[in-house]
């Protein structure tokens, strides 16, 4: 459709405020002076969030007080999943090990992330290019990133090279099958990847920091920590929020890596309630029982969740008032 | 205030030691790559390649089978470009529907949308599986689309939503006095507008559905159709310290994301600062 307008048969349409209808000013039962596509154009979509998202997590939920298997009957045993897997020190360590992974990864890289976005905003001539390398590791896949570092951490591999290198031979081990260390080789892949994430986060906050302020601050005796505190952390409070609240969803989540670097072990040390669930209800066919550990997964996740908006806008409005 | 001083120069390299002593990861898994079997053995991790090998990546592609590496590609582009292209045209058109119409069963929909975004996924995956086991949706592409645009969806919506809810309405308002039809204004006026959101939508799906290894491990498990991730996870079960081998796998993975990286990283790196704070 070419629409070609001779300049002197343009006009000015002036639509009356009156007959002007705009999302911003809905005039509630009026008829549209236009009609914003058709009600069903969403129908898809609906359609596909109701069945995917909200069907089969109530369903899911359900399945979590059963004992099916996924093949025949199965009957409703109430709480009885769930006082198995708080009765069973590996679920119980499952758990622990989530938290530990979540909170450790959320706490390092928030921190690693706000010291790099920092360290390279403003002032930096390199600091696009530095920003592009260290964002990449979090464009890659959680797996094959994963891959690199089982080579790094392996016996044979480069950390423990690196160990002997500098006369630390007394802590060279085997990093994946030692059954405190390896959960934190697992939090270092994970840091490795998401630090760059967090940093992009905390650089889009420092943004919105005003030079002008900083320098008020410092023009008034404000030394380097007092700005930060007083002038920069206010201001970057929302990316904080954003930075916690993903990092500590996705923590809590981590799969992949824990799969391709330990598979689990050494006996069950680095078994997290994600991989619980997939070995529970896939490889072992307990479809009631991994819907139960799926269940503590969410409700741990919301609690979180929601517990994250709740700290964070209690300490926005004290801020204002 | 803020200018350039001695302090900011060594600033600068210093973050760049840092920086290069953290990519270090990257550095030997190209070089490992590129070495040959033995050599992947017996030299310093550290060590750059002797000579530049690149039979580990041959036998990679050429190896053939169940979960041969070049199909699973191909597995994962349908997969991908299919998911982006759904997320795309339904998540889209719901989004316009449910910003630029106020009536209440929109704004309902809507809060459905945010609310489906919080939910964690895990608790579905079961029945998620059994449903689409019955229907016959697992163990093929098509399944795996319909279930990552069923998945993402929340997230398309939400993020054409709020870029409608920017865009002024006399857009449309001039296409559709000028003669064209609903259907028309959007695809020919306020989609091409979108693009923006376009790309945020396609570079985080893309990213997701491309990197995914739970959702194809469980949907795809044991079928002829693997994406690249699970052939990756099967294919480096299989080769016990072949480092240099796993290695030319993991790059082949990664090249073609970092050219996508390369080329609009500004791109990926707001969608990621801003894309994501819902």
């Amino acid at each position: 459709m070419t629409v070609t307008i001779e300049k002197d048969t343009t006009r000015t349409l002036t639509v009356p405020p009156k007959a002007r209808r705009t999302s911003q000013r809905p005039v509630r039962g009026g008829r549209p002076l236009i009609s914003y596509g058709q009600w069903w154009w969403a129908l898809p979509a609906i359609l596909l969030v109701l069945g995917v998202q909200y069907a089969a997590t109530l369903t899911g939920g359900f399945f979590a007080f059963t004992n099916w298997t996924g093949l025949g009957s199965f009957e409703i045993t109430g709480f009885d999943n769930f006082a198995k897997i708080f009765a069973d020190p590996q679920l119980l360590g499952a758990v622990w090990n989530t938290l530990f992974l979540a909170f450790g990864s959320v706490i390092i890289t928030n921190v690693l992330g706000l010291l790099f976005a920092l360290a390279i905003n403003r002032t930096l001539k390199t600091r696009y290019i530095l920003r592009t390398l260290l964002f990449m590791p979090v464009v890659l896949s959680p797996l094959a990133v994963a891959y690199v570092w089982k080579f790094i951490f392996q016996f044979n591999g480069p950390l423990n090279g690196f160990l002997g290198a500098i006369g630390l031979e007394s802590l060279q081990k085997t990093w994946l099958a030692d059954p405190t260390w390896s959960i934190w080789a697992i939090l270092i892949t994970v840091v490795w990847q998401q630090t760059g994430f967090t940093m992009v986060i905390y650089l889009a906050g420092l943004a919105s920091v005003p030079v002008e302020v900083e320098e008020a601050a410092a023009l008034d005796g404000a030394g380097v920590w007092g700005r930060f505190w007083n002038v920069v952390v206010p201001a970057i409070r929302p990316s904080i929020a954003i930075a916690t609240t993903l990092g500590l969803i996705q923590g809590l989540r981590i799969f992949d890596q824990i799969l391709a670097l330990t598979g689990g072990g050494p006996a069950g040390a680095t078994e997290t309630l994600a991989t619980e669930v997939y070995k529970n209800a896939f490889s072992l066919g307990q479809f009631g029982f991994g819907s139960a550990l799926a269940l503590v997964l969410t409700v741990i996740i919301l609690a979180f969740a929601i517990l994250q908006q709740y700290v964070t806008r209690d300490r926005e409005v004290g801020k204002v008032s | 205030m803020f200018r350039y001083t001695k302090f900011t120069a060594v600033r600068e390299v210093l973050v760049w030691v840092v920086t290069l002593i953290g990519l270090l990861p990257l550095y030997i898994l190209v070089a490992t790559a590129l070495k040959s079997d033995k050599e992947a053995l017996s030299s310093s991790a550290i060590a750059p390649p002797t000579s530049i090998d690149f039979s580990a990546f041959v036998s990679v592609l050429t190896a053939t089978g169940r979960n041969s590496i070049p199909m699973s590609i191909l597995n994962s582009v349908i997969i991908t470009g299919g998911a982006i292209l759904g997320l795309v045209l339904f998540g889209s058109v719901a989004a316009y529907v449910i910003a630029r119409r106020t009536r209440k069963w929109t704004t309902v929909t809507y809060y459905l949308v945010l609310i489906a975004i919080i939910l964690p996924a895990q608790l579905g995956t079961v029945p998620l599986y059994i449903g689409a086991r019955s229907i016959g949706l697992t163990g093929n592409a098509f399944g795996m689309i319909v279930l990552w645009v069923g998945i993402l969806m929340p997230l398309s919506v939400f993020l054409y939503a709020s870029f409608f809810r920017g865009l002024s309405t006399e857009y449309e308002e001039a296409a559709v006095i000028d003669g064209a039809s609903p259907v028309q204004a959007f695809f020919r006026v306020v989609l091409p507008l979108m693009a923006p959101a376009t790309g945020t939508v396609a570079i985080l799906a893309g990213l997701i559905v491309w990197n995914d290894f739970f959702n194809s491990l469980i949907f795809l498990g044991g079928s002829t159709t693997q994406t690249l991730p699970v052939a990756m996870y099967t294919y480096v079960g299989g080769l016990v310290s072949a480092w240099n081998k796993i290695f030319a796998v993991v790059i082949i993975s990664m090249i073609p994301i970092l050219l996508f990286y390369m080329f609009a990283q500004k791109r990926f790196i707001q969608g990621f600062a801003g894309g994501l704070k819902g």
